[in-house]
């Protein structure tokens, strides 16, 4: 009853609203409010109707943008956990990393993008290095936390059972950080698909942006439309792929 | 294998927790330590298995004066049993091998073997959110026992369960001593458990801990708990220690 409950409560909300925005789109209200041409406020119907009869140019750039978040996010998983596990065997390593990742993280992806677009060109690596300088940082920080709130008690129970350094580490500190990574994860996944357009608008041949770029400068808004819709299913497939994946490791909780 | 501490001392920065203790252990005793909460008796078995270095005097564990050689001869049991929730009973109980380098399926093979033994078959696959208290802690004292050290540090084993699992787990412990002979320090606060799961008795006083007596248990663990902890011979030695504990606490 409650999952059936979680299902149907925001599938009825979601249609509700395209059903209001249908009505209200059909009927000319949102452009005469905005004193536009009726045009440039396409109806659910026209969105749907962009989406079908571009699927195939929606779908090779949704691609090409998903290709960038999805090896993007892979790297900046790769590096955050390994500099998290590098910083909690050597805190020489952390006093001396830590302020470096910090200042990376700070420096904002709009003024790292466009560098990089000159040093690499228009292709995926670009918006690849972008991405994992995004999301590494939330990964590193909160792995890092979960490797620290390991139990001493454990740890100490662990070396009277004859556990090396490395023992310890796989099979109770690296456990523990599990939940904390995932924290980490659903931000990285969150701020990824974000980015990766970010990087697009820098300078790209093809990608999501590109498109949606090019389309509003047309004033082709109903595949604008139909763009957001393909980056929202992303973003949803995404959080709820991590989601599971959580569910799945972390089956003690 | 014998424990000896001579002269052993401990402080935390300025404070001084335990006061030259001398404790002796012999091979297949056991020995319980008594006293007020705070007077270091956790600190005292830390030093034994090896996991702190005293300020002062020393420990010999079966020959082993250093820190590294004490913590191979000893197995420390702490209070919470400190299951790993990610493993099942079977994994946790036989996590020494696999520390040592044991493959999975001889490990679990191993420690399996003795489920039967411990009231603990059929739970092998159970994750240790799945068990009772007094199950999770038969399941850590089978992994101390699993790592097949001589010697067994235990701190207030069963001191979180409830009354009547508290004397399940003793006689059963008591049971398990009894076919499977180690040398046993074990911390205690309840007398009543020191007297019946223990050859010998010493009463700590309060911080800076240091001995205030020693005395000898009447009935080590018996097979009939309940009338071993109600013969006159063992309340006598009961009230001695209340007395002493008391004495130590002010």
């Amino acid at each position: 009853m409650r999952t059936a409950l979680r299902i149907l409560l925001p599938a009825a909300l979601i249609a509700a609203l395209i059903g209001l925005w249908q009505i209200a789109a059909s009927a000319g209200w949102i452009a005469d409010a905005l004193n536009l041409e009726p045009f440039l406020v396409p109806s659910p119907a026209e969105v749907g109707d962009a989406l079908w009869s571009s699927r195939s140019l929606l779908l090779e750039n949704a691609w090409v943008t998903l290709r960038e978040i999805l090896v993007g996010l892979a790297a900046g998983v790769v590096v955050g956990i390994a500099l998290s596990i590098v910083m909690r065997f050597s805190t020489l390593l952390r006093d001396a990393v830590y302020p470096l990742t910090v200042a990376l993280q700070a420096v904002p992806i709009v003024v790292i993008a466009p560098i990089l677009v000159i040093w690499f060109g228009y292709g995926i690596w670009p918006k690849v290095i972008v991405v994992a300088l995004a999301v590494f940082f939330p990964i590193t920080v909160t792995t890092l936390d979960g490797l620290r709130s390991v139990d001493p008690e454990a740890v100490k129970m662990m070396r009277t059972l004859d556990a090396s350094r490395w023992a310890i580490f796989r099979r109770v500190e690296a456990p523990t950080a599990l939940p904390s990574f995932f924290s980490g994860a659903k931000v990285a996944v969150a701020v990824a698909p974000i980015v990766a357009l970010f990087a697009e608008l820098a300078g790209s041949n093809s990608g999501l942006m590109r498109l949606i770029v090019e389309d509003n400068n047309n004033f082709h808004e109903a595949r604008v439309f139909a763009s957001a819709v393909i980056l929202a299913l992303i973003g949803v497939i995404l959080v709820g792929l991590t989601a599971l994946a959580q569910r799945l490791v972390v089956s003690w909780r | 294998m014998s424990v000896a501490a001579r002269g052993l001392s401990h402080s935390y920065g300025d404070l001084l927790s335990l006061r030259r203790i001398d404790l002796a252990a012999a091979d297949g005793e056991v020995v319980a330590l008594v006293g007020p909460s705070g007077c270091g008796k956790s600190t005292l078995l830390e030093i034994v298995c090896g996991l702190r270095e005293p300020s002062a005097g020393e420990v010999v564990v079966g020959g082993a004066a250093d820190a590294a050689g004490r913590l191979a001869h000893c197995a420390y049991m702490p209070q919470r049993d400190l299951l790993l929730p990610w493993f099942s009973a079977l994994d946790n109980a036989a996590l020494a091998l696999r520390n040592r380098g044991a493959g999975k399926a001889a490990a679990r093979a191993e420690a399996g073997a003795l489920f039967e033994r411990f009231g603990l078959a059929g739970f092998e696959a159970a994750r240790p959110g799945e068990l009772s208290g007094g199950m999770r802690q038969r399941v850590a004292f089978l992994r101390t026992l699993v790592a097949g050290k001589p010697v067994l540090a235990l701190d207030e084993p069963f001191a979180s369960l409830d009354a009547i699992s508290r004397a399940e787990m003793q006689e059963w412990l008591a049971g398990a001593l009894r076919t499977d002979s180690r040398t046993v320090l074990l911390v205690s606060h309840d007398i009543e458990e020191a007297l019946y799961l223990a050859d010998r008795v010493v009463v700590l006083s309060a911080r800076p801990g240091g001995i205030v007596t020693e005395l000898s248990a009447p009935h080590p663990r018996a097979e009939d708990r309940d009338r071993a902890v109600t013969d006159p011979a063992f309340v006598a030695v009961r009230e001695r220690a209340l007395l002493a504990l008391r004495e130590g606490a002010r």
